[in-house]
């Protein structure tokens, strides 16, 4: 069996293991674009800040790929893809044949149409080439504006702040975070962003990257009418699946590639996983792109375990995000921003604006469904099993889960032991 | 506080804690259930309340660094040989409470422990000593009537045995488990007593609480008590054991009956002894359809025809005066076995007066019933089996000696499972886990674990019984018993030597 | 694998599981100098820890997951399935205290280090044949053993 993994990013890191689970021989080919083995991607944001330095950005070392047994083929960019003939080409002009293809292309950032953006000094911040281009930048540059308020865009800023860049924020939104966050949490977050001196702008857009004569960047203009000086602007808006590959190659793509329970895409000898995939999502039982780490993790290691023969359905992923801003840490997962007037939601927040501490739960149907986390961040893989187990929630169990204080005793009977004490369950007499 | 009232510096206990040593752990305040330990939010750090302490030294067991000590308080009073700190501190007590003063486990007052005065033979030169590693030994005990004669008949397929004989339970070891019923103890150490019992090859007394129906199973090892409350006396439990007790009366409450609090009267409590959740179960003093010989004689005939004649029949009686004749009178109303308590005999709750002042000891009291059953030619129609106050295998052997068939132990049992013998049964709140239902503090028996430590504390004495056997020369249990040859006494009077029916020393 | 089961019939709540788990994971491996000194300068802390809900308890620490959630979440090869021997390894080297795998553990296996921007998580006491939990267990509410699959 030959495997072909397109890119090197977590997905292919999680194939790679997903298949050695199933098949212990077989011969796997990474090719990717890139130069360097896979590296923790979200890294980059502790790099460009001076936190760590490049000797720790690798996601396994270096060892791991010989242990697997992995050919790689870096900094070679697949660009296009036979499925009749079950063949990759690449632009050093390799063909390579696969058995099985893992599409794990990721996504690409996506920049708007703005007038002003091409030239020098835009960038963007998903990649580590990215990161090391502005470790450069920074240390010329006085002032710089990230445009998006997400949260590639709050890192980019914490970053550059860190590096001594004034940074001023901009978003869309009327506040910072608003896909993975709601209201208070990014209350909470765009205050301790001000606290240490960043300047964030919500509710209003770039709409030009002003250039002198020479084409040096001077500054960015706001919808608002305000002008923002700048040397310097990342665009950090999202990123669009890189499914041109599968697209051209007639495989089925929605926003992403479309795949199934086993994360086979339209044609079964191609699975697709991580950024680039439209696969199955927890709770909302249809198919989406969650671009998020853990799930590009998993999908990559289900569809290793499905290449390499296993029939092991992926159980779908789960949006969550797990970020700290000048130590304050935040977390989010599942549904957080139901739609309003949604049937069957019920909420719960609390606030402690004093402590900066938060916490809101999303129950539908008397499930957890969701919640957020700032602050006090100790329960949250608690919440997170309520969610992942979908456990039907009685009204003492709520109440406990909403005074912050979930435990797994509050499990349905039976469930604890099936995961912690399975075998010989406790009958004592 | 400022003010104690009087009787509350008077605790029996003060705790000392190393400072040094102790690292705030915490682990002596979730074992204490009395309330003594305590985080002190103040001083961040871990600190006490002596008076409360009840001297059960579960935090001292359990203190990782072992800072802890717990001490006998030094009494505060002016030494008086006649009034002890004893009786002054249950004078404070009962003019606070104006209530009868509670006691749980056997009596500790000082009363002479005649098993301590008598000593065993061996043999020297003139009869050989038995090895028991190289050599059988038979412990083997049937309990139950025998017939006086055996007759056989010739038949062609050879002798036949003609002669009838009634049921009898067979004992690899001489000892069983004690009458402790399903609520004074809890379920955890009911599996782990059934379970011993059953590895052993012995029986466990479900005492007068009933049995839990998941524990039929052991029915084979289990003997079903029936007294005064009747409770969870119903025909299924009658027949899942090998044998049925009725209780008459307990050696550490002799003429009193039972009274088990509504608060430990849980669901599995409730449903096993038949009464409703959390109301008091009180056994009455007398079985109220007792009042002669001849109404036990009924009962006894009663449960026998229950049980179709296929169990036998035991009659448990305290210690008292007249024992003699008491059990003269059972064995004549049909008892199969006779089991007599000594007053040292362990209880979950009595009255403090009573335990420490009603009864006789077990030793006297069987070497008198021995030798009046014998005296009455009926000795064989029952066999005698002694609880109260026995500690260790020598106490078996000599009980043996005396003239019992075999040994009930409970004190025992509860000591090899972690029981420090501080006598608060009767609060429920029991630090080791044995006299509560408390489902925080009962799970502190693993039955696993409880269940080895019993059956491995009548192992090893029934390896030190087979030594002291094998020491004089024997080579069977049933050679030894009733055996008072093998008995001599150290500073007893003439009269405690006649009825123990023992030699001195060096005669 | 051999793993730690907890038992809550019989988990006593007492805590000595993480007073060994301390002691264990101390430089001194002394038990009084771990709690009285090396947990205030260097901020100890057990990775196993006890549940309590009423009357119930149980010591909790990492399963070491067939399919390890935090694995998949940690974005800095901190965390890693050993495929020889089946435990999820953490390296505190790399941790860069991102609490990824701390919201993705549906068993909340994970805590904060008291004191550093690290995790802490079980790991099988490496390098003892019993783990210090299972050993200072007095009522054999954990028993290490090898039961097959995950």
């Amino acid at each position: 069996m030959k495997y072909v993994i397109v890119g090197n990013g977590v997905a292919s890191v999680g194939a790679i293991e997903g298949i050695r689970r199933a098949d212990p021989d077989g011969e796997i080919l990474v090719i990717s674009e890139e130069s360097t083995p896979t590296y923790g991607r979200p890294l980059i944001s502790y790099l460009l800040a001076g936190k760590i330095g490049p000797e720790r950005m690798p996601l396994r070392p270096i060892t791991f790929y010989d242990k697997f047994k992995v050919k790689m083929a870096l900094g070679s960019k697949v660009v296009s893809l036979d499925a009749k003939a079950k063949t990759v080409s690449t632009d050093d002009g390799n063909t390579h044949p696969y058995d099985k293809l893992l599409l794990a292309t990721g996504g690409v950032p996506f920049v708007p149409p703005l007038p002003g953006k091409d030239g020098s000094g835009v960038y963007s911040f998903t990649t580590l080439a990215n990161a090391e281009t502005l470790v450069d930048v920074a240390k010329n540059c006085k002032t710089a504006v990230v445009v998006g308020g997400g949260l590639i865009g709050l890192k980019a800023a914490e970053a550059l702040h860190d590096r001594g860049v004034k940074v001023s924020i901009v978003e869309l939104a009327p506040r910072v975070l608003s896909a993975a966050f709601d209201d208070k949490a990014g209350g909470l977050v765009a205050k301790r962003l001000a606290e240490v001196g960043i300047d964030v702008h919500c509710g209003t857009q770039a709409t030009e990257i002003k250039r002198d004569e020479s084409g040096t960047i001077v500054g960015v203009h706001l919808k608002d009418g305000s002008f923002l000086p700048a040397q310097a602007v990342v665009i950090a808006i999202g990123v669009v699946p890189a499914a041109a590959l599968a697209k051209d190659a007639g495989i089925k793509v929605d926003r992403g590639v479309v795949v199934d329970e086993r994360l086979a895409s339209s044609d079964p000898a191609v699975f697709a996983a991580g950024d680039v995939a439209q696969a199955k999502d927890l709770i909302l039982d249809d198919n989406r792109v969650v671009p998020i780490w853990p799930n590009a993790f998993n999908q990559g290691f289900y569809a290793g375990k499905n290449m390499a023969g296993a029939d092991s359905p992926y159980l779908g992923g789960l949006a969550m995000n797990s970020i700290a801003f000048y130590g304050l840490p935040t977390v989010s997962v599942g549904i957080v921003n139901p739609a309003p007037g949604e049937a069957g939601i019920e909420l719960s927040e609390t606030l402690d604006e004093e402590n900066a501490t938060y916490r809101k739960l999303v129950f539908k149907d008397g499930k957890l469904v969701g919640y957020v986390l700032v602050g006090d961040i100790d329960n949250a893989g608690l919440y997170t099993g309520f969610i992942r187990f979908k456990f039907p929630l009685d009204a003492d169990t709520k109440a406990k889960l909403v005074s912050g204080c979930p435990s797994i005793l509050q499990w349905p009977e039976g469930f604890f032991d099936e995961k912690f004490n399975p075998v010989g369950a406790q009958e004592i007499v | 506080m400022a003010f104690a009232p009087i009787n509350k510096n008077y605790h029996d206990f003060f705790v000392v804690r190393d400072k040094d040593a102790c690292i705030n752990c915490q682990v002596c305040v979730r074992q204490c259930s009395y309330g003594v330990h305590y985080w002190d939010e103040a001083r961040q750090c871990v600190r006490h309340d002596n008076t409360k302490c009840i001297g059960c030294h579960r935090c001292e067991a359990y203190c990782p660094t072992q800072a802890l000590l717990i001490q006998e308080k030094p009494s505060n009073f002016k030494p008086n040989a006649l009034w002890r700190p004893v009786f002054i501190k249950n004078v404070y007590k009962q003019a606070d409470s104006g209530g009868v003063l509670l006691a749980g486990m056997g009596s500790p007052v000082d009363i002479p422990v005649y098993w301590d005065k008598l000593l065993l033979d061996a043999s020297q030169v003139t009869n050989p000593s038995i090895d028991p590693l190289r050599e059988p030994m038979e412990l083997r005990t049937y309990l139950g009537s025998k017939p006086t004669r055996l007759e056989f008949e010739t038949t062609p397929e050879g002798p036949r045995l003609k002669t009838p004989t009634k049921p009898n339970i067979k004992l690899n070891i001489p000892i069983m488990f004690s009458a402790m019923s399903f609520g004074s103890i809890n379920f955890n150490l009911h599996v782990a007593m059934a379970r011993a019992a059953t590895e052993v090859g012995t029986y466990y007394n479900t005492g007068e609480g009933g049995l839990h129906e998941s524990l039929y199973k052991y029915g084979p090892n289990t003997i079903v008590q029936v007294a005064s409350g009747r409770f969870g006396v119903h025909s299924d439990y009658l027949n899942a054991g090998a044998a049925i007790e009725i209780k008459i009366g307990q050696g550490a409450k002799p003429g009193i009956g039972g009274h088990l609090p509504g608060e430990k009267i849980n669901a599995m409590v409730s449903e096993t002894r038949m009464v409703p959740l959390g109301s008091d179960a009180i056994s009455p003093a007398p079985h109220h359809d007792i009042y002669s010989i001849e109404d036990l004689h009924q009962l006894i005939y009663a449960l026998k025809e229950a049980s179709d004649y296929k169990k036998p029949v035991s009659v448990k009686i305290a210690a008292v005066h007249n024992v003699a004749a008491i059990a003269s009178g059972v064995v004549r109303a049909g008892a199969d076995i006779v089991a007599i308590d000594g007053m040292r005999g362990g209880t979950g709750a009595a009255p403090a007066m009573i335990r420490d002042n009603v009864g006789i000891p077990i030793e006297l009291a069987l070497a008198s019933v021995d030798q009046r059953l014998r005296d009455e030619g009926i000795r064989n129609d029952a066999s005698v089996v002694v609880a109260g106050g026995t500690r260790c295998s020598a106490d078996v052997i000599k009980a043996i000696a005396l003239g019992a068939d075999a040994v009930y132990i409970a004190t025992a049992a509860l000591l090899a499972v972690g029981c420090t013998l501080c006598a608060r049964c009767y609060t429920g709140k029991c630090p080791w886990g044995i006299a509560t239902n408390d489902p925080y503090l009962a799970k502190r028996q693993n039955p696993d674990i409880a269940a080895k430590k019993m059956a491995n504390l009548m192992k090893a004495w029934a390896h030190e019984i087979e030594e002291m056997l094998g020491g004089m020369g024997l080579n069977s249990i049933e050679s030894l018993r009733g055996n008072r040859d093998k008995l001599r006494a150290v500073g007893l009077s003439q009269s405690e030597m006649d009825i123990l029916g023992v030699k001195p020393a060096g005669r | 694998m051999k793993k730690i089961y907890p038992n809550k019939a019989v988990c006593i709540g007492c805590h000595l599981c993480e007073v060994a788990c301390v002691t264990a994971h101390s430089k001194s491996k002394d038990i009084i100098l771990a709690h009285n000194v090396e947990k205030a300068q260097e901020g100890l802390a057990p990775r196993r820890n006890v549940a309590q809900e009423g009357p119930v308890c149980v010591a909790l620490s990492c399963r070491h997951c067939e399919e390890p959630m935090c694995v998949a979440a940690c974005i800095s090869g901190a965390l890693t399935k050993n495929p020889e021997t089946g435990r999820c390894e953490y390296n505190e080297e790399q941790c860069v205290g991102c609490w990824s795998c701390l919201m993705a553990c549906p068993f909340g296996s994970i805590r904060r280090h008291p004191v550093k921007e690290k995790i802490i998580k079980c790991d099988l006491c490496a390098g003892r044949d019993m783990p210090a939990c299972v050993e200072a267990c007095p009522n054999a509410g954990l028993i290490y053993e090898d039961r097959g699959k995950d």
